[in-house]
């Protein structure tokens, strides 16, 4: 066992988390730009599915990566647009309309794929992104290696954590997005247009959660698998009611997923003699027992789930 | 910024209506009507105000004040006619319009964010293009003018911490962060004690002299006769008068109101109050947020005997009705009905003793919507409608006709969703149910909230009418007005606890009121 702790093993787990969190951070964080304007978007899962696949082909036809994010964001933030129209504007139920999303964005994924790719005996595969050292930082021993030296994408994450609460807390679009989302009503009757900051934060979530997608075939992979997502949407669904609806908590919660993905992981390459899908379990079934210890204390936003209309008398 | 406001209304005192040069109209509203898909809200209205005045909006509920005061405010947009604002014509598509042109609006319903902070609730929406929120200079504008005006809440306090009445302090202070000129109130004595009531008539004296236009909508008349300068009468969507209260008096105003002459209202002779036929002992119940609400209760209601349950809301009412009705579990204490002690939290159990169950949301509570007439008739009692373990159909049409016929409910018949009757004859279909049983015990939870006058007095008439034939009943009510009309005794609740009880005949509106406030000192 004294092989397991040597400070490789635990810089490695470090960074392996750091990894593992980023996909789940930006879902967690677009999530909630929508849920504190009182729109659950349960679209996430096949939302990141096609930010994944969108940015996948786009690199793979350009070449570039960049360009690949950026198709993944406006691909999100076009089928968030879409949930808009249905939640929003429609004022359908927000359970249908996302698991809608969801169900037709999965379809949606698989079939542009095919048709552009085909079946190929090896999928095809793109350069991925190379992990940029921070000047100075990354030279910190344990520290730097683990936290430092990453994709530019995890940096990303890490900085809009900070960036959202400052939006959220910090500023007028923030309490107008905050209101909008505890009381429609009164976010109204002070002039503020209620549909619209849903329809912008759920746009704004939605580029998020793309990005996150696109993470995982330019990152933490180069290829795009149907599977690829694997539950990170609902994940950050759960991490969202885990921090109780606060971007810093919120991200805590996906930072511990990762941290136990990444540990999972490395057990299973220490071969023990039990099947690996038990230790394939272990972040899930923490996240059940994080939900059901936290969640009798959530307080969700008031007007979440709620259509707002203006002309009813009551 | 609101420095100057005097600069206009220099010559302004508080009755300017009575002025040589009569103060200059500062909203007209000329023949707007509205109607909401086949009900006609306002018709035709025309409605104008002036520099400096409180002006009262007097009407039935249902009579189209809130709508047409929704439409100067912007939240509703008229189907025709005008509105000028200082003599300029204006067409408004949102509230944010209407306060551009300084109009500021305290919705009935309070329009605030309970986990907010004060300051955060006053400041939304107000940054003007500003990205940033400027928390510090919006807490000295805020400071300046609770300090002008004196109406003093804490900025850092979360909404949800502050009495009702200082919620209502919050809303005005919103609207006047907005520099607002024209202040429209939709009735804003409705939720608050005659203590908090004076305050409030202290601060919009001192906003009216000060320039400031104040719309003051209400159904009572004496409210009426003591804030405002002049009062406008809308019945059934069209005005139909206005006078000078100096001028009038509460009698002509209630006919104008009404369009008929009311009956001198007579509290009929109680009888001989029989034995105790509800009695709660020791009644401690929590609420939601598990704090104690109700707070060791003990009382006793004798056959033939109506006792009132006055208080402002959130003093416990709710938790106790809930817990009489078998839907919240006491945390200690006892409630016997007919002398047996019911278990604690089995509503069949309380339907069973023979309780008359009248709750307070007969929307949510009391009916099912989506029932037919006659199924929400048998609700609870439906045992007795079976043969072979199938609903009898039959006996229920016919045990719902003849409850119809009793009650005159109105109704496209017996099989019609409940959705689609009226307030008042949804409330006829809950007394049908629970009275026709000859109750032993009633148990009414604000039995005519949001009723008209009509329904309220058929309301009234059930529940003498129970009393006359031997019910206990307990009469939980925000309405002093009925309280005192109904009841044998009234008792006062505050924070849980009976402060007091008093003779329905010889109690003082004073003492009540002061009961309310939870001051417990005899009246001087």
């Amino acid at each position: 066992m004294e092989q397991v702790f040597t400070i490789t093993f635990i810089t490695g787990l470090l960074a392996a988390m750091m990894r593992m969190a980023t996909p789940i951070i930006f879902g967690t964080l677009g999530e909630i730009l929508s849920e504190r304007a009182g729109v659950l978007n349960l679209g996430i899962e096949g939302i990141m599915l096609m930010g994944a696949m969108t940015g996948f082909l786009t690199t793979l036809t350009t070449g570039s990566l960049w360009l690949g994010v950026a198709a993944a964001a406006l691909v999100g933030a076009l089928l968030a647009l879409f949930m808009a129209f249905l939640a929003v504007y429609l004022g359908l139920s927000q359970h249908v309309s996302g698991l809608g999303i969801t169900l037709f964005s999965t379809g949606l994924a698989m079939f542009i794929y095919r048709l552009s790719v085909g079946s190929p005996v090896n999928p095809p595969t793109v350069r991925p992104f190379t992990q940029a050292a921070v000047p100075f930082l990354s030279e910190i021993p344990v520290i730097g290696p683990a936290f430092f030296t990453q994709y530019t994408l995890v940096y990303w994450a890490f900085l809009l954590i900070p960036a959202l609460w400052v939006l959220l807390y910090r500023t007028t679009w923030g309490l107008a997005i905050r209101t909008v989302g505890e009381n429609p009503l009164a976010a109204d009757t002070v002039g503020i247009n209620v549909n619209l900051v849903r329809t912008l934060c759920l746009a704004g979530g939605g580029a998020l959660m793309g990005i996150g997608g696109a993470f995982l075939t330019l990152a933490h992979q180069n290829m795009f698998l149907i599977d690829v997502v694997g539950g990170r949407g609902w994940i950050s669904i759960a991490m969202v009611i885990f921090g109780n609806w606060d971007p810093a908590r919120g991200a805590a919660g996906a930072l511990i997923f990762g941290f136990l993905d990444a540990l999972q992981l490395r057990l299973q390459g220490l071969g023990f003699d039990i099947p690996f899908h038990l230790f394939l379990l272990i972040p899930y079934l923490m996240t059940v027992v994080a939900l059901v210890s936290v969640s009798r204390r959530a307080a969700a936003p008031a007007g979440l789930l709620k259509p707002y209309r203006r002309e009813e008398k009551g | 910024m609101p420095a100057d406001r005097h600069a206009m209304s220099a010559g302004t005192e508080e009755a300017p209506a009575s002025g040589h040069t009569a103060p200059p109209c500062v909203v007209e509203m000329r023949s707007i009507t509205k109607t909401f898909l086949d009900v006609t809200a306002n018709s035709n209205v025309t409605f104008s105000l002036r520099e400096g005045e409180i002006c009262a909006l007097l009407g039935e509920n249902g009579a189209g004040k809130t709508t047409l005061m929704n439409i100067l405010f912007g939240y509703y947009a008229a189907d025709s006619g005008e509105i000028r604002i200082g003599g300029e014509k204006v067409s408004f598509s949102s509230p944010k319009d209407a306060i551009a042109c300084r109009i500021g609006m305290v919705h009935q319903h309070f329009t605030l964010v309970p986990s907010q902070t004060v300051l955060e609730n006053v400041v939304v929406g107000s940054g003007g293009g500003k990205f940033f929120l400027d928390l510090s200079g919006a807490r000295k504008k805020l400071l300046a003018l609770q300090e002008r005006f004196g109406l003093s809440v804490d900025p850092d306090a979360p909404v949800w911490t502050l009495p009702i009445g200082g919620q209502q302090k919050v809303e005005i202070l919103k609207a006047l962060y907005r520099d607002a000129r024209i202040l429209i109130l939709d009735e804003p004595t409705a939720v608050l004690a005659p203590l908090e009531t004076r305050e409030l008539f202290a601060t919009l004296r001192t906003l009216a002299a000060g320039g400031c236009s104040i719309i003051f909508i209400s159904h009572k008349l004496y409210e009426v006769m003591e804030i405002a300068d002049r009062v406008v009468v809308l019945t059934k969507g069209v005005l139909t008068a206005e006078r000078k209260v100096s001028e009038t008096s509460e009698r002509e105003l209630a006919n104008l109101m009404v369009g008929r002459d009311l009956a001198e209202k007579k509290r009929p002779p109680r009888g001989t109050p029989g034995s105790p036929l509800l009695e709660i002992r020791g009644l401690t119940v929590k609420n939601d947020r598990n704090l104690e609400a109700v707070n060791d209760l003990s009382l006793d209601i004798r056959s033939g005997e109506i006792l009132g349950m006055a208080g402002v809301s959130g003093n416990g009412q709710r938790e106790l009705a809930e817990a009489l009705f078998g839907l919240r579990k006491p945390v200690s204490g006892t409630i016997s009905v007919n002398g047996m002690p019911l278990p604690p939290a089995r509503p069949k159990a309380s339907v069973e003793s023979g309780m008359g169950r009248i709750p307070e949301d007969r929307m949510t509570t009391g009916l099912l919507l989506e029932l037919s007439v006659e199924e929400n008739l048998v609700l609870e009692n439906h045992a007795d409608f079976r043969s072979l373990g199938m609903l009898d159909h039959g006996a229920i049409g016919r045990h719902a006709e003849r409850l119809i016929s009793d009650f005159s409910i109105k109704t496209d018949g017996r099989t019609a969703k409940a959705q689609t009757l009226s307030g008042g004859n949804l409330q006829k279909i809950i007394l049908a149910r629970e009275l026709s049983a000859s109750p032993k015990v009633v148990v009414a939870a604000q039995p005519t909230r949001g009723l008209d006058v009509g329904a309220i007095e058929y309301v009234h008439w059930r529940i003498l009418d129970a009393r006359a034939s031997g019910a206990a009943i307990l009469l939980i009510s925000e309405d002093l007005d009925e309280i005192f009309q109904l009841s044998d005794r009234i008792a006062v609740m505050y924070e849980g606890r009976i402060m007091g009880i008093a003779d329905g005949g010889s109690a003082s509106r004073e003492q009540i009121g002061l009961w309310m406030s939870g001051v417990n000192e005899p009246c001087a």
